[in-house]
This record gives C-alpha cells, sequence and structure tokens, in this order.
C-alpha cells in the first residue's frame, strides 16, 4: 500500500527573493543603455506626412532637429495661429534664426562628426512650403546639406 | 577598555525597491521608437562671387514638375496625378527605348558595368509654389525617389545575379548609382523671381 502523505508534513520552502535587486539592476542597466531621451516637448502641433521611402535615422547624437508648425492650443494667444519654427523649446522669430542654430549645434558636435550632421524636419503636413523653402535656404548658406523629412511609414500600397 | 562589537549587517531588502523605482522612471523616460524619414541633399549654397552661368539644357533632358498653391501637379505642361508621377519619372530617368523626346543617352565607363549608355544628362526640376502643402510636396518627393530606387533595384538585380540593391557591397552599390544618378534639382525659389524679373 502506498503511503499516504502526512497533512502539513512537508512545507514549499519560501522562494528566495535575494537575487532580485541583480536582476533588478540588469535591466536597469540595461535601459540606462538605451535609453535615449526625448528630445524636447513640442510646442507646436505636428501630425507628421506619411511617405514610403523612409531611412531610418540611426545615430541621434549627429541629428538635429528643426520643428514647424502652429503653436499648440495653450501656446496660441501668445505666439500667434500661424506656422512658427520651433528650434529646442523656443520658438524661433524668423526663419533666419535657424542659421544661427544650426552653426551653434554643430560647434558643439565632435569635430569628426560635423560634416555627418543631420538636420531632421519635423514638420506638420499642413505647413504651406514658403516657412519650409525659407528654412531650408537658411541650412544651405550654413551647409547643413544633409536633411531628413521626418515621416511615417505609409501603411497600404507597397 | 575598548569593546569589540560585530558591525552590524546592513539591511538590504531596499535595494531591490530603490533600483525598481530607478528602473520604471527610466522606463518612462526612454523613447525607444527611432525617427525615420525621407533623407534628402540639399545642393551647395551659391557663391555670390562666381555666379555660375546658366548652363544650356537641352530641352528633352529636363522633366518639369511643378506644384501650385492648390497641390495639383504640372508635369512638362501636362496636369497629371501623383499615381501616376513614379512610372512618368521612370521612363523618363532610364529612356528604355531610346525615344527622341526623352533625355539623351551617352556612353559612359562604369567600373563593374562597362560601357553603358545612359541618360546622364537628365534633369529632374522640382518647383513648388509658396502655398503648396508640405504633404503634397513631400509625396512628390516620395514618388522621385521611390523611381530612382526601383530603378536601381532593377538594375542591381539583372547585373549582379539577382541580389538586391540593399545586399551590394559599396563598390557596386557606386557602380549602379552612377548608372542611374539622382539629379532632382529644386528651383531656387528668390532666383526664380529674379529671373523672371530680368526677362532673359
Amino acid at each position: 500500500m502506498a503511503k499516504f502523505r502526512k497533512e502539513g508534513g512537508k512545507k514549499l520552502p519560501a522562494i528566495g527573493t535575494s537575487s532580485l535587486p541583480d536582476i533588478i539592476f540588469m535591466l536597469l542597466f540595461f535601459f540606462m543603455a538605451t535609453a535615449s531621451k526625448k528630445e524636447v516637448s513640442y510646442r507646436v502641433d505636428l501630425s507628421l506626412p506619411q511617405a514610403t521611402e523612409l531611412t531610418k535615422l540611426e545615430k541621434k547624437s549627429l541629428v538635429n532637429y528643426v520643428y514647424i508648425g502652429v503653436p499648440k492650443i495653450n501656446e496660441r494667444k501668445n505666439n500667434g495661429v500661424s506656422s512658427r519654427i520651433q528650434l529646442d523649446d523656443m520658438f524661433a522669430k524668423s526663419s533666419k534664426e535657424v542659421a544661427g542654430y544650426i552653426e551653434r549645434k554643430k560647434l558643439a558636435m565632435p569635430e569628426k562628426d560635423r560634416e555627418k550632421m543631420i538636420v531632421a524636419l519635423k514638420v506638420d503636413k499642413d505647413t504651406k512650403m514658403g516657412i519650409v523653402t525659407d528654412v531650408k535656404q537658411e541650412l544651405r548658406n550654413v551647409r547643413a546639406l544633409k536633411i531628413n523629412y521626418t515621416a511615417y511609414q505609409r501603411k497600404g500600397k507597397n | 577598555m575598548a569593546r569589540k562589537r560585530e558591525v552590524q549587517e546592513i539591511n538590504a531588502s531596499s535595494m531591490a525597491d530603490i533600483s525598481f523605482l530607478l528602473l520604471i522612471f527610466f522606463l518612462v523616460a526612454t523613447s525607444m521608437s527611432t525617427d525615420q524619414g525621407l533623407s534628402r541633399k540639399l545642393p551647395e549654397p551659391i557663391d555670390p562671387k562666381n555666379v555660375q552661368e546658366d548652363v544650356e539644357i537641352n530641352k528633352r533632358n529636363v522633366m518639369q514638375i511643378l506644384i501650385n498653391s492648390k497641390d495639383m501637379l504640372m508635369v512638362n505642361g501636362e496636369v497629371m496625378q501623383v499615381s501616376k508621377l513614379r512610372e512618368k519619372a521612370k521612363e523618363f530617368i532610364a529612356n528604355p527605348n531610346n525615344s527622341e523626346s526623352l533625355p539623351v543617352k551617352k556612353p559612359v565607363d562604369i567600373p563593374l558595368l562597362g560601357t553603358q549608355s545612359i541618360t546622364k544628362d537628365h534633369v529632374i526640376s522640382l518647383q513648388n509654389d509658396r502655398g503648396t502643402s508640405y504633404q503634397a510636396y513631400l509625396d512628390v518627393q516620395n514618388e522621385l525617389v521611390a523611381a530612382y530606387s526601383e530603378l536601381r533595384e532593377e538594375l542591381s538585380r539583372e547585373k549582379f545575379q539577382g541580389k538586391s540593391y540593399m545586399d551590394l557591397d559599396s563598390a557596386e552599390q557606386k557602380a549602379v548609382q552612377t548608372y542611374y544618378p539622382q539629379r532632382i534639382s529644386e528651383a531656387e525659389p528668390k532666383n526664380y523671381g529674379q529671373n523672371q524679373e530680368g526677362g532673359q
């Protein structure tokens, strides 16, 4: 005859939690290493256009951003309702400020990376081309020639 | 007399909580998504000291694309839908039938590919109104880039044993690029106005 187990005889040993901090630390380091901080908080409404021929912006350290769009609702009182240029977290007064801004950013980069600098234009899809053209002219003048029109991948065909 | 006292062990049970807190902070602050977009290269700035004279370009070598402020498209004087632009551009760039109205083909010596006759002088001239919407502009740019990359892909499959353009090594990619050089020119908005006034 099989022996019956005594009730309450063997208790499961408590699971050791002493390795928990180590595991969490490992996760922590992983996220610290892969973290790239959010660039800035947008002060303009951005709904990006769609396109199909996209390339990824791999190295964030090489990328500088220029945002163009209509100021967000709570910013409109002070900044108007027409399209504006946002550099870092400030509104530019005119497109002329872009040149100086990009030059400053370029000088802040290590020398060997300066030629590889990319300017990503994050532009709302309903913006008129006039202001975008002005910005592009400014970028040309400071020889920031590599640009990237940030867009979403278009779903569906292709 | 100093009494020997055992050093108490530090209680490490809160360590997990602290590191959890840090972990959650980094989880929230991280933006994992990488931006993607249409990469383009702007032309060199014009040197005001030595203004290049306008190069005479044969009319058949130019594909002129105009976008007006209503986001309508005109290609070489014809109104066109954006969806048709890709095919039109491919035909223009490659000129497969050696047509009289499409760009002139000239023999060029390309490493790895030998002497090929290509339309090396073709220019796609893109001009938009200041009132054109950004989405419309980007649609056109996108179609043009797509036309080039499709042609390059086809050439790569034909010449390099069915390999995709992306899988070629840099020398081979260079050869394909020489075969189909990207020549998209965007009109100078300022100079364009001046030229109009000058009435050349």
